[in-house]
């Protein structure tokens, strides 16, 4: 397998499995992407959406059921996956807990029949790269989390692999771990100047880590683009939480139970319905009768420090709102977010 | 203790009895009334010889009669190779059988039976199905496969044949336990470092599967030492198949030699802890730790 690619594309890609009732189900529907080499590629979806999937398509732990995937000029997903080559980091590390740190980073290298002299001086690089020499005569389970991600990283990367797969590979870890980490890992993708495709539920994650984010629901894309675009012009409506009726005006006014909001339009319209959707951090504590403002009360408070988050009951449905100060459940507020931060899609949030 | 240093501190306050403790007598009376007891009545009993002479007589006796001591070669020659047959067939099979699957619970109801059917109907059945006129005789003779008699009944084989039929769905079931107990992500991360199957399962399963299969082994062997029933039934009691618990059961019903049976009945356990001591020693040189690769 070669070492560098220029091109890594899934060409509608199908996967289904049966179910326990014996019905098919399909994880994957038609999904298409293409990867050029140094992309750090974010898969980002909620549970269930297929991300996992397509990461275990890609790595051939799981078969096609449609569709083929190319390597440039080379097919393969007829390959099993340890003619592959590419490394791949599990959600739960999957370190083998019978082998020494350095057992476990040299273990591809000695799959791969490299001499045991070479493979060491390797497993020490990667090791080095990482940042976890002085650990390499541990067993896995005397390390903490985040060292054990740390070594199947290491483990992952030591084999010089044209692709680095990632499965939600810091979901087990503490926050500030968490943080640390998708520094670390962006580095080391960096360094290493391969592609990097990652698997996560997280939109922090996805946001701070990729150069493109490919947004996934129910097996297929919603969206590929840049984090920035994702965050300011979603495309997906996931985020869409209500329903209001009718809209006027160029720039897009709709109004539903007596709540008047001027938003941006997201595409063209259709219908007469239409749903909006607006970011809990975009909302803010307003006077009554501003612009965009509409009455609410609140329903749940989680204390954040800085900020809270909380849930509010509006006319039109409930939303989560990040607001700053004092805020009591029960307590009536008014809230306002900038037109060009109300999100309007056409027809109804899913 | 309060420190000689501070002869004012006060004295930490006594650990209160827990009366909850109570609770264990019932299981301690069952172990020692079926257990210890016999156990230490037995062990006594070995050492006052019925017809008198140094306490060692009965093993003296034991050591020196050549239609007893090679009972125990015997008994071993049919444990062993059973223990071997047993796990080590059992490993390949329940390794295929991993996956929680319609076949796996087929495979595994149609092993447990044996189990439940106990060793006399098992050898009952046997003696019909591999017995000179048996099935299995004419089918090898109809198909030509051997001209000559077919005798896997009243021998070594049919003691050995029984020892398997019995003693594998246990085997089985133990690996199959150990085998899915091992998280299949950790195969899958061998392949994509480039393992092959045989590799996954030598370099991964193999190593993690040690201490499981060394406690199968020790479990089945001391099941096939003790055969009695299959031996005699299936094999031929009197010579290739005298077990040695033929032996204590000719010393205890048919000479009424108490003394000598609870000598030989020793002398058996004695055999056993020390293969199983063996058995279990091995287990310090493989890894002993959780199987799975991480938090999950």
């Amino acid at each position: 397998m070669k070492h560098q690619f220029d091109e890594l594309r899934l060409d509608s890609v199908s996967r289904s499995f049966m179910n326990a009732e014996g019905q098919a189900v399909a994880a994957l529907r038609g999904l298409a992407l293409n990867i050029q080499r140094g992309e750090f590629i974010a898969l980002l979806g909620p549970s269930g959406c297929g991300k996992s999937t397509a990461l275990n398509c890609i790595a051939g732990l799981q078969p096609l059921t449609g569709g083929q995937i190319w390597l440039d000029d080379q097919r393969i997903d007829v390959l099993p996956p340890e003619k592959r080559g590419f490394g791949m980091v599990f959600q739960n590390y999957a370190l083998f807990p019978h082998m020494s740190v350095l057992d476990n980073v040299g273990f591809g290298l000695k799959m791969r029949g490299i001499a045991k002299s070479e493979a060491a001086r390797r497993a020490y690089e990667a090791l080095q790269m990482v940042q976890l020499i002085g650990q390499e005569k541990k067993l896995p389970g005397q390390l903490s989390g985040g060292q054990q991600q740390r070594v199947a990283i290491a483990r992952a990367i030591v084999i010089e692999p044209s692709l680095v797969l990632m499965d939600e590979p810091l979901s087990n870890l503490d926050t500030k771990l968490r943080i640390e980490m998708r520094a670390e890992i962006r580095r080391i993708h960096s360094q290493l100047g391969r592609a990097t495709i990652y698997v996560t539920h997280d939109q922090d994650e996805a946001l701070s880590m990729a150069d493109r984010i490919v947004v996934m629901r129910e097996g297929s894309v919603q969206q590929v683009a840049s984090p920035k675009e994702i965050y300011e012009r979603p495309g997906y409506r996931n985020v869409a939480q209500f329903t209001l009726e009718g809209m006027q005006g160029e720039g897009v006014a709709v109004s539903s139970d007596g709540v008047r909001l001027i938003g941006m339009p997201m595409a063209g319209f259709d219908s007469k319905r239409v749903s909006v959707a607006m970011r809990p951090e975009d909302l803010e504590r307003a006077a009554p009768g501003a612009e965009n403002a509409f009455d609410a009360e609140v329903l749940t408070v989680e204390y954040g420090g800085h900020d809270s988050l909380i849930r509010v009951k509006a006319a039109f449905g409930n939303l989560w709102a990040r607001v700053t100060g004092d805020v009591a459940v029960g307590e009536p507020i008014c809230l306002r977010v900038p037109p060009s931060r109300t999100l309007v899609y056409d027809g109804e949030a899913p | 203790m309060s420190s000689p240093t501070l002869p004012n501190a006060p004295l930490p306050a006594a650990v209160p009895r827990d009366a909850k403790a109570w609770l264990v007598s019932p299981a301690l009376i069952f172990i020692l009334a079926l257990f210890v007891y016999p156990f230490v009545y037995g062990l006594v009993l070995s050492f006052q010889p019925m017809n008198g002479g140094s306490a060692f007589a009965n093993y003296i006796a034991f050591f020196t009669d050549t239609a007893m001591w090679p009972t125990i070669i015997v008994t071993l020659k049919l444990a062993v190779p059973a223990t071997i047959i047993n796990v080590g067939l059992s490993v390949p099979v329940a390794f295929a059988l991993r996956r929680n699957s319609p076949y796996q619970k087929f495979v595994t109801t149609l092993l447990v039976i044996p189990v439940t059917l106990g060793t006399v109907l098992i050898a009952d059945g046997m003696l019909t199905y591999f017995g000179p006129n048996g099935w299995f005789s004419q089918a090898v003779h109809g198909l030509h496969l051997y001209s000559d008699e077919v005798r896997l009944t009243h021998n070594y084989w049919g003691v050995l044949i029984s020892l398997i039929v019995s003693g594998f769905p246990f085997a089985f079931l133990l690996t199959l336990s150990y085998v899915t107990g091992i998280d299949p992500t950790l195969a899958r991360a061998a392949a994509t470092l480039g393992a092959s199957p045989w590799e996954q399962f030598r370099q991964i399963y193999l190593p993690l599967l040690m201490p499981g299969l060394t406690m199968a082994a020790c479990l089945s062997f001391v099941q096939a030492f003790s055969v009695f029933p299959s031996a005699v039934l299936l094999g031929a009691p009197a010579g290739p198949t005298r077990v040695i618990s033929i032996a204590a059961a000719e010393a205890a019903f048919e000479s009424y030699d108490y003394s000598l049976a609870s000598a030989i009945a020793m002398v058996m356990g004695f055999v056993q802890l020390l293969v199983v001591a063996g058995m279990l020693s091995t287990r310090r040189f493989f890894y002993t730790g959780p199987v799975t690769g991480g938090k999950g």
